[in-house]
């Protein structure tokens, strides 16, 4: 291959970290079409291991593209595309903030930040039935995931204990 | 007298407001231990109701926004929370913390991938990790939900960007360009009226 696998990483992930509206997953189908079909870098079942692996690893899911950037240009692939995914959406946001920060408690600045609010309860509601619909494990996973928030809400129980507790009662209880 | 009073005691916030590292270690913490995605539950229950370093209300505003710009989300809420939080540098040391170490995990994840897949409870023992994790996703759904409940309006919209990108799956950026202007625009009609 003549050109740079490292320029190809950034021509393919910096422009998807701009599309990805919605958070990472939205841009997961693109991903899948770029380094499976267009480019070729791995396999449909190279990109499926990686994505199981991205699921289970904890930390964003968009981090796939760790994996896919170390299969396509190593370690230094890997760095690359995970910053190309990244950097460009986090300087909008930065700016933003800047600028938000800026000119504080004008009473626009306040409608906003208050009719903003149950846009975003209505999408943490949806990103619930996203979560659990695309979770495997059975009945269990939505009878866990509630006892979980419930432990949660008593703010008496420490996050972590709560998780290794989901993963101990799962591998006691089996399917 | 007075200056010096004031330099060897800075107006002390309540609760402290936590330094770049403080963040960094902070995101961090969440990024190795927040498994199967919904980051931002994790966030609001460590840095709203655990630390007190974030009011809800900011990080609501946060949220949304991080949710309405491109990017993932809890990348952009550790960016929004981190500059409010002191600035530039701690906007940075959010942002790198629940990105590198993530990055680290999920190489040493790639490595041992095959290994682990060997063990035959391994896969399960993850799926209850993710089922409790979902949870936290739930409390902060519960928690926020509850607040827009009062308002005819507020709850109106909530109900309307639920059942729009749970069930009828209409893409996010439609939902919130079409809801987003309206609730705002309500909100605004609110402002003005709580003045008069």
């Amino acid at each position: 291959m003549r050109d740079s696998p490292y320029l190809a990483i950034l021509a393919v992930f910096v422009p998807l970290s701009l599309l990805s509206v919605g958070g990472g997953q939205a841009v997961l189908p693109e991903i899948h079409r770029q380094a499976v079909l267009s480019h070729q870098w791995i396999s449909e079942a190279t990109f499926l291991a990686d994505y199981a692996i991205s699921r289970m690893s904890p930390g964003p899911s968009s981090l796939i593209v760790t994996l896919i950037g170390f299969q396509v240009g190593g370690a230094l692939g890997a760095l690359l595309a995970t910053f190309a995914i990244f950097l460009p959406s986090s300087l909008l946001m930065y700016a933003l903030v800047r600028v938000w920060s800026r000119t504080r408690g004008a009473r626009w600045q306040r409608a906003v930040e208050r009719g903003l609010a149950p846009v975003a309860a209505g999408l943490i509601l949806a990103s619930c039935v996203t979560l659990l619909a695309a979770a495997s494990g059975g009945w269990m996973v939505p009878v866990a995931a509630v006892a979980s928030a419930g432990l949660l809400m008593t703010d008496k129980v420490s996050s972590i204990l709560i998780v290794i507790g989901g993963a101990a009662v799962f591998l006691l209880v089996g399917n | 007298m007075a200056v010096e009073t004031l330099r060897e005691a800075p107006p002390a916030p309540e609760p402290p407001v936590p330094g770049p590292l403080a963040l960094f270690l902070a995101f961090g913490k969440i990024g190795i231990t927040a498994f199967g995605g919904g980051l931002s539950g994790w966030v609001m229950q460590d840095m709203v109701r655990k630390r007190r370093w974030v009011s809800e209300d900011d990080f609501l505003a946060g949220l949304a926004m991080s949710q309405a710009l491109p990017g993932v989300n809890v990348v952009n809420l550790a960016i929004w929370i981190g500059y409010r939080m002191g600035g530039g540098l701690s906007a940075l040391c959010s942002a790198l913390g629940i990105v590198v170490p993530p990055m680290i995990m999920v190489s040493l994840f790639a490595l041992v991938y095959e290994w682990l897949a060997r063990f035959p409870g391994s896969a399960r023992a993850i799926e209850g990790a993710v089922a409790a994790s979902i949870g936290f996703m739930i409390a902060m759904g519960v928690r926020v939900g509850q607040r827009s409940l009062h308002r005819v309006a507020t709850a109106t919209v909530m109900i309307v960007v639920f059942v729009g990108v749970a069930f009828l799956k209409l893409p996010i950026v439609l939902v919130v360009a079409v809801l987003a202007p309206i609730s705002v625009a309500l909100a605004y009609r609110r402002e003005v009226a709580d003045a008069r």
